[in-house]
């Protein structure tokens, strides 16, 4: 296996690709009790249309989420959540617009358990009965996510922002969507995406890299098939959202907005890195709670303390959100473009371009101490085709001028779009 | 990783935990008082007013940039609710030097950072700034207020209230509403004064710094800390058994397309002398994961709900059964979780469901010691309790856990309350078409 010291941040990195295509990484950790494995597949609620070796295919909304959900079904009535809870471990996966995810965490039998992850999610086993059954509990799930009012204003700016990228609809799909879809369904996407050459393995740990890596090979075979490519539909008309404002009233105790921004994303590797660095600094310097703009409104009641921001990349898209509570929320709207507006003609101070790389070195280091962070972005990474642990290095070399030099693209008139949950009046 | 405990300054205890293995400490100062409904508020207040400023740094923009400086140090307010105990304070988050370049002294300056914050906060005439008390105390009343937004965490908060509606436990860690909007900045601010001086004070340190260097930066820091006569009367009252003979039932009723039924329980006897190992077990056999009686039983075999999980309050002796569902099904989930808990009362918990508990819940334990955040808030419920072992002795009780000891916290167990979140007929339309 590859190794990379990373002195900075004392962790080594052990990484590979199997003959099966497996990407592998391994972080170990001496003095830890914890084990962390996070097995992900490069497939989520985006990837509806694909094509394989030629055959183009079309699925229903929420195949991605209803597969995840399946997947623990085993063959002989068992069910991989039990047996990996039967072994003591912290079974979980979940789904995202890109990525599905296996994980586990443990403290003891981890090669045990890490032989559980590996054989339950490549045994696909779907019946009729079985996934009939699983309608019910989904239905649920997507019920839950309507009453939440984060996750409502959440859909609600990405239908502004984007006018047909999959990405607008629910990963977990509709209630309507969900019942399309069938065991037949389920083994062609399972075939397609579910291979080695597609997936990677992340583990962090006091473990062996080389057990690991022997473990991998063992469970998931030689065969190296073909990867499908995703088809995300025609590009995006333009960087404007498709609609710039949106409200909704829902049983809230007070307006929630969300503010958002589409812009053009790097393609993958170090360019895509540094772009989610010098996005997240310049949203640091421009809205973080050392900023002129975050300071001014929380002192005048406009914020409060619920209050963020985030740049997010998903599925060759790239949006900016920032988010919170404010009992006018227009206002916060307004300041915020005159803010972005101040900021694009005189710049950032340079002391506070300084200060705010430090503050971003300590969060960063304080992300390295949570394993599931380190092994998902690790998996994310290992997709885009970066090395994620570089990240602290290359935040050293970001500059101000490609802070400044986003705040003037992404902030530009006509670039944001806001959505707006009300109190429901009585 | 051994604690050792010291009290630096009277009144004040530093728990002390060396440890190489992170690249960030922790430090934490909390303020112990007991919860009441008169005070609550008021001191759920003070940590985010004295956040606000010091004399040093009288406003956010000015705090938060030294805070920056301080390589992203964050020093957050917290405030907890332990058994009827109150905690008020600060949580620090400090990168270790070693990984910063030129970082030398920031441990330091993050400890004198927070003594400032707790002892010289910016004030006018000796008062705490009436902007500041007011525009805090607008932003928790909002806080308050919001529980609503989140539907499960709502009905869990809704069925304690109206179960120990006759104690203290009820008004929830951040104190009433009314309580809240009466406060007033020159009595806040004598209030504050009063718990510097009779508070005890725990102080939680985990990291890379020998203890001798970092009580002399704590000394430093809280050198001008006025100390009166300490008060450690406080405690928890501990109610046996439930209200009324028949639990009684509260249905609201809201526009949302999920119900939420959440069911209290009394411990009972359990509570005469608590086993901290037996009823982590028990909560892990009856509600708390995948392998539990309650998702085994009401959400895989039944289909009767999303979720379906419990959680035991160990100070104050309750435990909670909380569930999301179709409304039209709440008869059966509630009869449904009594009849789980009968089955456990009587002894029906397999090999499989006693030891995958037993296995869960240890090895929760051990990543404790992984975890900064968990071990701050572990020792600090220990210190409580009078309890002087680690996770890791925790663990090794639990492996001796019996079947016995389990269902008889079953047996004890009495509910109290049973509290229904359904819809107000609005959504019944949907809920009917998602059904078809």
């Amino acid at each position: 296996m590859r190794k990379t010291e990373y002195p900075n941040i004392g962790e080594t990195l052990y990484t590979d690709t199997l003959p099966n295509g497996l990407r592998l990484c391994v972080v170990p950790k001496k003095g830890f009790r914890s084990f962390f494995a996070a097995f992900a597949v490069d497939y989520g609620g985006d990837c509806r249309s694909f094509t394989l070796d030629g055959q183009p295919w079309h699925t229903p909304a929420g195949v991605a989420h209803y597969l995840e959900h399946k997947m623990f079904d085993m063959p002989d009535g068992d069910n991989a959540l039990n047996l990996l809870n039967a072994n003591g471990a912290d079974p979980n996966a979940f789904t995202g617009n890109d990525m599905t995810c296996y994980y586990f965490q443990c403290t003891e039998r981890f090669e045990e358990n890490l032989r559980l992850l590996l054989h339950f999610v490549s045994t696909p086993y779907f019946t009729e009965e079985t996934v009939q059954k699983e309608q019910g509990i989904i239905t649920q799930e997507i019920l839950m996510g309507e009453d939440d009012p984060g996750n409502r204003i959440f859909y609600n700016l990405l239908e502004q922002l984007y006018a047909h990228h999959p990405l607008r609809e629910r990963i977990a799909g509709t209630v309507e969507s969900i019942r399309e879809i069938t065991p037949e369904v389920l083994h062609s996407c399972y075939r397609a995406f579910y291979t080695p050459a597609n997936m990677c393995l992340c583990v962090e740990g006091d473990v062996d890299q080389e057990q690991v890596s022997r473990i991998a090979r063992e469970i998931l075979g030689s065969e190296r098939a073909s990867v499908p490519q995703p088809d995300f539909g025609e590009p995006e008309d333009g960087l404007l959202p498709a609609e710039a404002m949106r409200r909704e009233a829902m049983a809230v105790s007070a307006p929630q907005f969300l503010i958002g921004a589409k812009f053009e994303s790097e393609k993958e590797g170090e360019a895509l890195l540094r772009q989610r660095l010098v996005s997240q600094l310049a949203l640091r310097l421009l809205v973080g709670a050392s900023s002129p703009f975050y300071t001014r409104l929380y002192a005048e009641g406009l914020l409060n303390r619920d209050f963020d921001y985030e740049s997010d990349f998903i599925s060759g898209t790239a949006s900016l959100f920032i988010g919170g509570e404010s009992e006018e929320p227009e206002k916060v709207f307004e300041a915020l473009q005159q803010e972005a507006a101040r900021v694009a003609a005189e710049g950032f101070p340079a002391e506070r371009f300084e200060r705010a790389k430090r503050a971003s070195l300590g969060a960063r280091l304080r992300g390295l101490e949570d394993f599931g962070n380190v092994c998902i972005s690790l998996a994310s990474g290992v997709f885009e085709n970066y090395g994620s642990l570089d990240a602290i290095a290359m935040l050293d070399q970001v500059t101000k001028s490609e802070c400044e030099a986003f705040v003037r693209d992404v902030f530009s008139p006509g670039r944001l779009a806001i959505s707006i949950i009300e109190p429901k009046k009585d | 990783m051994e604690l050792t405990r010291t009290e630096i300054l009277p009144g004040v205890w530093l728990s002390h935990l060396r440890t190489d293995k992170f690249k960030t400490a922790c430090l934490s100062l909390t303020l112990l008082t007991q919860l009441k409904r008169d005070t609550a508020a008021m001191n759920a207040l003070i940590p985010y007013v004295l956040r606000r400023g010091t004399t040093r740094s009288p406003d956010m923009e000015a705090l938060s940039a030294r805070l920056e400086d301080l390589y992203g140090t964050a020093i957050e307010p917290v405030v907890r609710r332990i058994g009827e105990i109150q905690g008020i304070g600060f949580y620090a988050s400090i990168p270790e030097e070693d990984y910063l370049p030129g970082g030398k002294g920031v441990l330091q300056k993050a400890a004198a950072l927070m003594g400032e914050l707790l002892l010289s906060p910016a004030t006018r005439g000796g008062l705490l700034l009436p902007q500041y008390v007011d525009s805090e105390k607008e932003k928790m009343l909002e806080t308050i207020r919001s529980r609503i937004n989140d539907k499960r965490g709502y009905a869990l908060f809704r069925c304690v209230e109206e179960m120990c509606c006759c104690e203290d436990f009820a008004v929830g860690r951040l104190g009433g509403e009314e309580e809240c909007e009466a406060i007033h900045y020159q009595k806040l601010s004598k209030h504050y004064k009063s718990l510097l001086q009779s508070c005890p004070i725990e102080i939680f340190y985990c990291g890379r710094a020998a203890e001798k260097q970092l009580i002399a930066y704590l000394r430093d820091a809280l050198m001008t800390l006025p100390r009166g006569e300490i008060d450690y009367e406080i405690g928890t009252d501990v109610r046996m058994n439930a209200l009324e003979e028949q639990p009684r039932t509260v249905e609201e009723s809201m526009d949302v397309s999920q119900g939420k039924l959440v069911m209290g329980f009394r411990l009972g006897e359990s509570m005469e002398e608590p086993d901290p190992a037996a009823l982590l077990v028990f909560n892990a056999c009856f509600g708390g994961g995948t392998t539990s009686k309650l998702f085994a039983n009401v959400r895989e075999r039944l289909q009767l709900c999303y979720y379906a999980g419990s959680l035991v309050d160990t100070h104050k002796g309750l435990l909670l059964v909380s569930s999301g569902i179709e409304f039209d099904k709440f008869e059966a989930v509630r009869d449904e979780v009594l009849a789980q808990l009968a089955a456990m009362a009587r002894g029906e918990i397999t090999d499989e469901e006693l030891e995958s508990a037993k296995m869960g819940v240890a090895s929760d334990l051990r990543a404790m010691m992984d975890s900064q955040g968990e071990l701050e808030g572990f020792y600090l419920s220990q210190v409580l309790d009078g309890l002087e072992y680690g996770p890791l002795e925790l663990a090794e009780l639990v492996s001796e856990v019996t079947r016995e000891q389990v269902a008889a916290v079953a047996a004890n167990a009495e509910c109290d309350m049973i509290y229904f979140l359904k819809g107000d007929g609005a959504s019944d339309e949907e809920e009917d078409d998602a059904e078809d």
